[in-house]
């Protein structure tokens, strides 16, 4: 999917699908770094961190009927920010595989704050680039990993093409 | 005909909290709403501390807030469907607003806008818990004599007395007891207070 928009659509005019995809697969480490002084201490919960399952839907090829692959958990929030911190009216929404709170109040509040053209300026300006960038090359990893093991599968091509026929055996 | 319908996407940026400890907070107020429904006019309190959306009473945004869930729908009265209430519980509950009587299971009006009950689904002989629960904001409820309210749940009679209803409630309400096992019940709300009105209950105005 990253790859289909690339890199840089995502850096010139970001949707705010993009960001919360992209803020909901960024590693925790990476949004403690850029967010944590930001988040503050008290947001204004709208829905506090919760888990849930969700029934994830799959499809073998692009015409087959939709079946239920199976349950996934999914932690999801929606607050405003600490008005002590950063002045934002905006309700920021994440939600997040796993069961991490913090992840996806960290994820909240970044939605708050890109929705609004002037807290926008209070976070890093390379914030979704990093991720992007980071997520990229987590994803190029694991396909190296799996290309490692890569087996060609040779058939046996049927020789008979454009072959004339034989004749049938009298 | 209600502005806030299933599909409409949220205004999230409109829409407030609602109970800040949701479990112990909704059982709190599912107990007040037992207690109303078993003990039909006497009054409960309903205590919470979801800020409540413009134009509702507290008792009512509070009981709803714990009752409905992504399997209920509710009807709205034009005022309160034009206010924030309408998102506020959509986003906290997940419930469907309809703009059809007959779809709704749960009612939402105050007393000036409350439908005819007769358009009310009442739920029938085999299936009489389909009927719909009305939550309807009066302007005050007392227990001081003025109705007496009779059956189920009262040992001799209960005082009631409820300002800002229709005249033409009592017919109704007569109505509505004669029809049983049909009927609607009705839950009045006003500020933090309720009181129950099942079906199986008889006034005497």
């Amino acid at each position: 999917m990253l790859q289909d928009d690339g890199i840089a659509a995502v850096l010139t005019a970001p949707s705010r699908q993009t960001w919360m995809r992209l803020l909901s697969r960024a590693p925790l480490q990476m949004l403690e770094a850029y967010l944590a002084d930001l988040a503050g201490a008290q947001p204004r919960w709208l829905r506090r961190p919760e888990s849930g399952l969700v029934m994830v839907q799959g499809r073998i090829g692009g015409n087959g009927e939709r079946f239920n692959l199976g349950e996934v958990t999914v932690t999801r929030c929606a607050l405003r920010t600490d008005p002590e911190r950063v002045r934002c009216e905006h309700v920021g929404v994440a939600y997040v595989l796993g069961r991490s709170a913090r992840h996806a109040e960290l994820a909240a509040t970044a939605d708050a704050l890109l929705q609004d053209p002037l807290s926008r300026a209070r976070l890093p300006t390379d914030l979704l680039t990093r991720i992007a960038e980071g997520l990229a090359e987590r994803q190029a990893a694991q396909d190296e990993k799996a290309r490692a093991t890569r087996v060609e599968f040779f058939t046996a091509a049927r020789e008979s093409v454009g072959e004339p026929t034989e004749p049938p055996p009298s | 005909m209600n502005a806030a319908t299933g599909g409409t996407p949220l205004d999230l940026n409109a829409v407030g909290p609602g109970f800040s400890d949701p479990p112990l907070a909704s059982q709190a107020v599912f107990r007040a709403a037992l207690n109303a429904f078993a003990r039909p006019g006497r009054i409960q309190r309903v205590a919470s501390d979801a800020p409540h959306p413009s134009g509702a009473a507290p008792a009512a945004a509070a009981l709803l807030l714990a009752l409905l869930d992504p399997d209920c729908t509710l009807w709205l009265a034009p005022r309160l469907a034009h206010g924030s209430a309408a998102a506020w519980l959509r986003f906290h509950t997940g419930c469907r607003i309809v703009s059809e009587l007959r779809e709704a299971q749960f009612l939402w009006s105050d007393a000036d806008q409350m439908p005819p009950f007769e358009h009310l689904p009442a739920g029938s002989e085999f299936e009489p818990e389909t009927a719909a629960t009305c939550l309807v904001q009066v302007e005050a409820l007392g227990d001081t004599p003025g109705w007496r309210l009779q059956g189920p749940g009262i040992e001799r009679t209960q005082p009631l007395t409820v300002r800002g209803l229709d005249a033409t409630f009592l017919a109704q309400w007569r109505a509505n007891h004669a029809a049983f096992p049909r009927g609607i019940d009705l839950l009045l709300c006003a500020g933090e207070c309720v009181a129950g009105l099942p079906r199986t209950t008889c006034i005497e105005g």
